[in-house]
């Protein structure tokens, strides 16, 4: 595995937080707290093509197994919320290496109005106030406007893909 | 129908050697295990693994053993020996579910002849 950057990325906001979407949406950004129902209905609106490497699943018992292992204590979840129902998510889990592997999933209506962009500036700096230092995501690699956004904020392609990319990123604790 | 199947860990490969058995009641199919290491497990003991299973299943399988480069072997002996389907299983998953495939998923799938099945 290819080193993590040495620079390391800072100045991030932290949960909770109020923005306003380009669609002037007014959307809350906190940390998750027991928040598995709220998911599991966010994620039953989820769409086929908005699905990456398998996740999330499809059917009702397989997403509640997924979002029971996700949001173990120790891992970290950030929910981005419009009139109080979830329509982001972002989710680090931690690794056998005490990395955090990082993923985000904005529902459809909610994609392209840089809810996404700050949903994970956020969660950055809440995971940089947890003590969390170093995380790394893979995307698939002709999903060009994720691997543009994960680079604008600080992620570095690493260079061991297949089919997916690899990027890290470390975070100024 | 002849079918290989790729197996390259005896916990994931499992499930693709159950599915192809499962199939193969019903249809026929010829088996063959192609057994490869990726991971730390041996061989060997992969291969043991197999054999157990393949004798509680009650089915008739090949196996065969894969020293080096599996992709491009199992590519190779699908060709050689005119087997129909490739059957790999569906690798591993990322901490937070992803499935991640490899370079054997990705060099069987751009050059097999044959059709390749991701059981996952």
């Amino acid at each position: 595995m290819t080193e993590y950057p040495d620079d390391t990325v800072g100045g991030l906001p932290t949960p909770p937080r109020t923005i306003i979407d380009a669609d002037g949406r007014k959307i809350e950004i906190r940390t998750a707290d027991d928040s598995l129902e709220e998911l599991v209905e966010m994620y039953l609106d989820f769409h086929a093509e908005d699905r990456a490497q398998g996740i999330p699943p499809t059917n009702e018992s397989d997403i509640r197994e997924w979002l029971s292992v996700v949001t173990r204590d120790e891992e970290l979840n950030v929910i981005a919320y419009h009139e109080g129902n979830p329509v982001g998510h972002v989710m680090l889990v931690s690794d056998e290496e005490d990395a955090y592997e990082l993923a985000i999933f904005v529902l459809q209506e909610y994609q392209g109005a840089h809810i996404g962009t700050e949903l994970l500036r956020t969660a950055l700096g809440g995971a940089a106030e947890e003590g969390i230092e170093r995380v790394w995501l893979s995307v698939e690699r002709w999903n060009r406007p994720a691997v543009s956004l994960y680079k604008k904020i600080g992620f570095q392609e690493t260079g061991d893909d297949h089919f997916e990319k690899m990027m890290k990123l470390r975070l100024d604790g | 129908m002849r079918v290989l199947i790729g197996i390259e860990d005896s916990n994931r490969g499992m499930q693709a050697l159950e599915a192809s058995a499962e199939r193969a009641r019903e249809s026929g199919d010829e088996l063959t295990v192609a057994v490869y290491t990726v991971s730390d497990e041996s061989l060997e003991e992969t291969t043991a693994a197999i054999r157990d299973r393949i004798t509680t299943l009650d089915i008739d399988v090949d196996i065969i053993q894969i020293e080096e480069e599996p992709g491009s072997k199992l590519v190779e002996i699908a060709e050689r020996e005119d087997f129909d389907q490739v059957v790999l299983s569906g690798g591993q998953r990322s901490p937070l579910g992803k499935i991640k495939l490899d370079s054997v998923h990705e060099f069987v799938l751009l050059n097999a002849r044959t059709t390749v099945k991701l059981v996952r």
